[in-house]
């Protein structure tokens, strides 16, 4: 089991020579990502980590990638998006442009997700989705729009479960293992790096998705973003978090009414 | 927790899967409210998101029942259930802490995940409770529990519904108490009155 001072010296190498700061990411699954690195790269102690991380930058990217979480799926959760083709997008419509966020989303599932929903509701061509996460290796995939054949049973059903009336499978090309979605659904999306840690806001949005990315950071942290979100939404506009994530003890609170049932959508007041 | 609170306090983990959900309803059914311990349950489900378990749970006991969200703070005498798809992690002494990273033992919640973190920050305090279960998740995190100075019991696998979990942890040794399911809750109530020599 890794020690407190090991992954302290980790996280000061990562930030003093690659500028990648974990210091405010929680610690407890922090610990299991590091140990787990440590188990499918078969280092025989940590000691062998920090020589190669210090020593071979080729390798940061591999490490953070490992260390974030990146599992993600196309419309998880169906109920929530089911309020956003319902609630979320009537409104958004009325915008002669729409503009979303989708913050921390690496390999694009949900990113992909949001764009049916706008071609359904006949939105995609006055909308850009704005892709982005820490991790440059992952965003490479939303460009391509590649996605394992072995999820599309999962993602059909959910899609059906938002709401969703087509055949899914009319969104993609199945070849081989893979399944290539539809050229125009990415025509929309402009794909970036932004470090939710480090970097600022970039834009006003309308929509702001960042599900299942706030867990792995403590409750500074946490505040920290939440207060780029708020910088970074225009009044009225809509925030999109985890299904166990709230804002409710956080600075913004006060700003932002949920709307109805339960589900993790707020909604900017002032 | 608050700052004046005993800090000797038990941190009891359940987990169970198939054929676990009658054993844990009985079990908390027969909670007094004052146990001065914090419950945590883990149970292996499909990916429902309604939250049927903290319903389930809260009519059968006076315990407060609370389905985990991000950060929430570690009371006593509660009762907190794993929410579906996320691994259950205690942060510290205070707090818990969500991941939704990959399955473990095919599973999200794993009951591995949650009895190692809760091994991990509670040591000696931790009182680790494996039920029933058709899947050997659970096994190393009661193991951990053990290692760490804690206390073990198993549903006894001859009267458990689905035996495979409880063997897998009887396999790997050192279990402190192999009770049938209707003791449980007596010898649980033992141990938490009980202070860490």
């Amino acid at each position: 089991m890794l020690k407190e001072e090991e992954l302290d010296l980790l996280i000061s190498e990562l930030s003093d020579q690659y500028g990648y700061d974990f210091t405010n990411y929680a610690r407890a699954s922090l610990k299991r990502r590091v140990n787990r690195l440590l188990l499918i790269d078969r280092f025989p102690s940590f000691a062998e980590l920090i020589y190669r991380v210090k020593t071979d930058p080729a390798y940061l990217t591999h490490v953070v990638q490992e260390l974030t979480v990146n599992v993600t799926e196309m419309f998880r959760d169906p109920a929530l998006w089911k309020m956003i083709r319902e609630q979320v997008l009537p409104v958004l419509a009325t915008h002669p442009f729409i503009r979303v966020w989708h913050a921390g989303c690496s390999t694009g599932e949900e990113v992909y997700s949001m764009a049916i929903l706008l071609e359904e509701a006949n939105l995609l061509h006055k909308s850009l989705l704005y892709a982005t996460d820490l991790n440059p290796s992952v965003i490479e995939n939303i460009k391509k729009g590649i996605f394992p054949i072995s999820q599309m049973k999962e993602y059909s059903e959910n899609y059906i479960a938002s709401g969703g009336k087509k055949d899914f499978s009319q969104y993609y090309m199945a070849k081989y293992e893979w399944a290539k979605f539809d050229e125009r659904l990415k025509s929309k999306m402009i794909v970036a790096t932004h470090n939710l840690v480090s970097d600022r806001s970039f834009n006003e949005f309308q929509l702001i998705f960042c599900r299942n990315v706030l867990i792995y950071f403590d409750k500074t942290l946490q505040d920290n973003v939440l207060n780029l979100f708020d910088d970074s939404l225009e009044k009225l506009g809509y925030l999109v978090l985890g299904a166990k994530e709230n804002i409710r003890f956080s600075p913004i609170a006060k700003k932002y009414l949920q709307l109805q049932n339960r589900e993790k959508i707020w909604r900017k007041m002032q | 927790m608050e700052k004046d609170a005993v800090d000797d306090f038990k941190v009891v983990v359940i987990g169970g899967s198939a054929g676990s959900l009658e054993v844990i309803l009985n079990i908390i059914h027969e909670l007094p409210v004052d146990t001065g311990a914090v419950f945590i349950i883990v149970v292996h489900r499909r990916n429902d998101k309604d939250s049927i378990l903290e319903h389930l749970f809260s009519v059968k006991t006076r315990l407060t029942v609370n389905e985990v969200e991000d950060k929430q703070p570690i009371t006593l005498n509660t009762i907190f259930i794993a929410p579906p798809d996320y691994h259950l992690l205690v942060e510290n002494e205070a707090g818990f802490s969500l991941d939704s990273s990959e399955r473990v033992n095919y599973s999200r919640p794993s009951i591995d995940v949650t009895f190692q973190s809760v091994a991990e920050v509670f040591g000696k305090r931790a009182v680790g409770v494996l039920l029933s279960g058709a899947n050997a998740d659970g096994a190393e995190g009661i193991e951990s529990i053990r290692n760490a100075g804690g206390y073990t019991i198993v549903q006894n696998p001859a009267t458990a519904e689905v035996s495979f979990m409880p063997l897998q942890a009887i396999n790997l040794g050192g279990i402190d108490a192999i009770l049938d399911a209707e003791h449980i809750a007596g010898h649980i109530r033992e141990r938490c009155a009980q202070r860490p020599n």
